[in-house]
């Protein structure tokens, strides 16, 4: 505080010569969270590109009758079941009750595993009926968004097999702790980014 | 580290005593919350399209995208503990920053293509000279 006077007789005075400790990783959750907002532009640009050719069918199917909403009802429950269950995995986390935490991930990656297997089945079943990416401007914007958000949940599924391997291997360990943390962001996000394509996209797709 | 907690309790609902670390001190009864309310805000807009709860398309659109908004909001604070204390409000910060790219971008996107489709209309160019 008083830095810029000389010292005077045996007041001891201290000048801050080197970075104060950070705790390693202490600044990860905020890094990780800018990854999230850049990976949100990502986002908002597909739901532009979804904007502005959701309608364009090209003569072919429209979505009025490609969509299955209780397909897709169904999937928004199974990541709502996922996020709430990672969500327990993170409150056991904090009562360092191990075996819970992989329970609950383990619970949270089947919840996922089921969501991308119902997407995957939609579609094959799209691609089957003849209504593959490749057939209009609005099949192209429709397999980017929603691929894109598969895509996501997929590498999430990974990570989460991942870290399940690691928390089985050295336990909560801080390191670990951190790295749920990260996905736990992830996850959650993902369910963010699909609350809006299952409003703008499915439901309002749906009454095109 | 305990002057802040009880002052700002009131807007803190699932984290109502952290110990000064940047980390959320997540709650069941939070994360509950945040799940039935999510449940309520999905369920509604799917009656609306699937059972035909509002007939006019426009409002069905409208009340459809308000819900879609505030189970958004909902996520944010029940699931990924979002508040203006943590990491001290840069996480805040860089979601306004990126809400504010994105309304530019998705509002720019759609009104010039919008207006690009309108002056495209096949029989429109006839006095453009082309």
């Amino acid at each position: 505080m008083s830095a810029t006077t000389v010292p005077t007789g045996d007041t001891p005075v201290f000048y801050q010569l080197e970075e104060e400790h950070h705790e390693p990783g202490g600044s990860t959750l905020l890094g990780f969270w800018m990854y999230l907002m850049s990976d949100c532009l990502i986002f908002a640009m597909l739901f532009a590109a979804w904007g502005v050719y959701g309608t364009s069918f090209a003569g072919g199917p429209t979505s009025h009758e490609l969509f299955k909403l209780p397909l897709v009802a169904v999937n928004t429950a199974m990541l709502l079941f996922s996020s709430i269950t990672y969500g327990f995995a993170m409150i056991a986390m904090q009562e360092q009750r191990k075996g819970a935490v992989q329970a609950w991930l383990l619970l949270t990656a089947l919840f996922g595993a089921a969501f991308l297997g119902i997407e995957l089945y939609e579609f094959s079943e799209l691609i089957h009926e003849g209504a593959g990416p490749w057939r209009s401007a609005f099949l192209s914007s429709f397999f980017t968004l929603v691929g894109t958000h598969g895509l996501h949940v997929t590498f999430g599924l990974i990570w989460l097999f991942t870290l399940m391997v690691q928390i089985g291997r050295k336990g909560l360990i801080p390191a670990n702790v951190r790295r749920l943390q990260c996905l736990s962001l992830f996850w959650h996000f993902l369910d963010v980014i699909w609350i809006g394509v299952f409003t703008f996209v499915y439901l309002f797709g749906a009454m095109r | 580290m305990s002057a802040d907690t009880h002052g700002h309790a009131g807007h803190t609902h699932a984290h109502g005593h952290d110990h000064g670390h940047d980390a959320p001190h997540s709650t069941r009864g939070g994360y509950i919350t945040g799940f039935l309310l999510s449940v309520v805000l999905t369920a509604i807009p799917f009656g609306i399209v699937m059972g035909g709860w509002i007939v006019d398309t426009r409002v069905a659109v409208a009340v459809c995208a308000a819900l879609a908004m505030v189970q958004i909001v909902v996520h944010m604070i029940y699931f990924l503990h979002m508040n203006s204390k943590s990491e001290q409000g840069w996480t805040l910060m860089a979601l306004v920053f990126t809400i504010i790219i994105i309304v530019i971008a998705l509002a720019g996107s759609l009104w010039v293509m919008y207006n690009m489709n309108l002056n495209m209309m096949p029989g429109m160019a006839s006095g453009a000279g082309m």
